[in-house]
């Protein structure tokens, strides 16, 4: 039975803290004496981590906000990176 | 002058990602692996609690983002919620760098409500008899208690263990009790020889054989708990042929301030001579960072001497530690003889044949005592009399 890639209402995991960083002049992950960098669509994504949107939400609010279509492959993938380094849970 | 804008000629100066407030020297331990100078119990004027707000304000405002509450033992100081509050506010990711001493329920409660992020908790061994000897106190199950409470107030937890030859062999055990304990992380951190430890180094260097082994059992456990607790293991650089990148380069990311004030590119910069160290109670912190002698000494590669000037290797390794050339090599500068193109590579081979020999004690066959020193204010003012390096200002005595 294979894992799901990634949980269906995904949380932004307490054990990181998202904030916009001056000096780096980007999103920031911030956990125990680490920090990873993130680009403009991995943090409008895990914005969207509040632990209540669906994943199908968090989409087609993505797609309103930027006015995409087909944004589904690309959040998909980053969810998916983001459960596998437990960033989102 | 130029905001960002380091000294003509000298390369970028980026931003600083790590402050580390060495808030006290004072510790309730006593272990024999410290890198605390040895003269620390010469410092006697810390910060105050309103310099060490300007110093984060400072930091914050440079771009520093993670905050290391560390020392000697961090809550000896009874500001620490005061401090921890204001990082908090500025936006810094804090972590307290404990011994766990000191650490009641009342504490670590306003701790957490001040916003304190992390805690990273020391043990010395698995075992009660060697955490209490090498730490020359009696604090391992304190430390269990500690190590409960960090869990209870649902922090992330790191446990840190200082590796030598002693306890080495017990890395499995200390993998398991982290286990059990329900850490994030474990630090198996293999012993630095700087301060104390260099003091104690022919006590505490462990085999190649020992290393090898303890790196075998840690690659076992990664295997089987995958990421259950992350396992940071380094070896030793001494038993590589080349050296660590150290802080990641000087004045790179790493701007530690000790209890004094005088600001240290790596935490053992006082301990190099020809070093002008400013001090946080002289100079903004901007300028200490960007313009200081201090900071600018080994920045970049223009200081390089020959292997590591014309080595295609230097940006990867920036040619390694500088207390290491300086104690190793006895030229800050030269290239650190960890590296098997620097010509006093044969002094690294000699600490470790040394060692394989059975260490300390063990002299063509006569035992010599050569007790370990153990990092006590007594033997402080034994080993090391005298003025600590750095800006003196503010000293009073």
């Amino acid at each position: 039975m294979n894992q799901p890639r990634f949980p269906a209402t995904p949380a932004l995991s307490r054990r990181f803290r998202l904030q916009w960083e001056d000096a780096q002049q980007s999103h920031v992950l911030l956990y125990p004496e680490g920090m990873v960098k993130l680009n403009n669509s991995a943090a409008e994504i895990l914005k969207c981590c509040d632990g209540k949107t669906p994943v199908d939400q968090i989409i087609s609010n993505l797609e309103a906000k930027f006015q995409a279509s087909n944004l589904r492959p690309d959040i998909e993938g980053l969810l998916a990176h983001a459960y596998q380094h437990k960033w989102i849970e | 002058m130029l905001p960002n804008q380091a000294a003509p000629g000298a390369p970028t100066v980026s931003p600083p990602f790590w402050l580390l407030a060495e808030l006290t020297y004072q510790c309730p331990l006593h272990c024999a692996f410290c890198y605390n100078p040895l003269n620390y119990d010469a410092v006697r004027n810390e910060l105050t609690t309103g310099e060490w707000v300007r110093v984060m304000r400072e930091a914050r405002a440079l771009g520093a983002v993670q905050l290391g509450f560390s020392g000697g033992e961090p809550l000896n100081r009874d500001d620490l919620e005061e401090l921890v509050a204001e990082a908090r506010r500025l936006g810094f990711y804090s972590n307290l760098i404990t011994s766990g001493v000191g650490l009641n329920e009342t504490r670590i409660a306003a701790l957490k409500n001040a916003g304190l992020d992390h805690i990273q908790l020391s043990f010395q061994d698995s075992t009660r008899e060697l955490n209490d000897f090498l730490s020359s106190t009696r604090t391992f199950d304190l430390k269990m208690k500690v190590a409960k409470l960090i869990k209870q107030y649902d922090y992330p937890m790191v446990m840190n263990c200082v590796l030598h030859r002693y306890n080495l062999p017990h890395v499995g055990k200390i993998i398991e009790m982290a286990l059990a304990l329900g850490a994030e992380y474990l630090e198996l951190a293999n012993t630095q020889y700087y301060g104390w430890a260099m003091k104690n180094r022919a006590q505490l260097m462990p085999t190649r054989e020992q290393v090898r082994e303890a790196e075998r059992v840690v690659e076992e456990y990664r295997a089987r708990i995958g990421e259950a607790c992350k396992l940071l293991f380094v070896v030793p650089d001494y038993f590589e042929d080349r050296p660590k990148a150290c802080m990641n380069g000087w004045g790179s990311v790493f701007l530690g301030v000790a209890p004094d004030g005088v600001a240290l590119p790596c935490h053992n910069a006082r301990d190099l001579p020809g070093l002008n160290l400013p001090n946080v109670r002289d100079m903004a912190l901007g300028d200490i960072w960007r313009t200081s002698h201090g900071f600018n000494a080994y920045r970049g590669n223009d200081w390089m001497q020959e292997p590591c000037r014309s080595c295609d290797e230097k940006g990867r390794d920036l040619g390694g530690c500088r207390c290491q050339a300086f104690m190793l090599a006895g030229d800050a500068a030269a290239t650190d003889p960890v590296c098997s193109k620097s010509p006093k590579r044969d002094r690294v081979d000699q600490v470790i044949h040394f060692a394989s020999q059975g260490g300390a004690g063990l002299d063509k066959g006569q035992v010599i005592e050569q007790p370990i020193v153990f990092r006590t204010n007594a033997n402080s003012r034994a080993v090391a009399p005298g003025i600590i390096a750095g800006n003196t200002s503010g000293n009073s005595a």
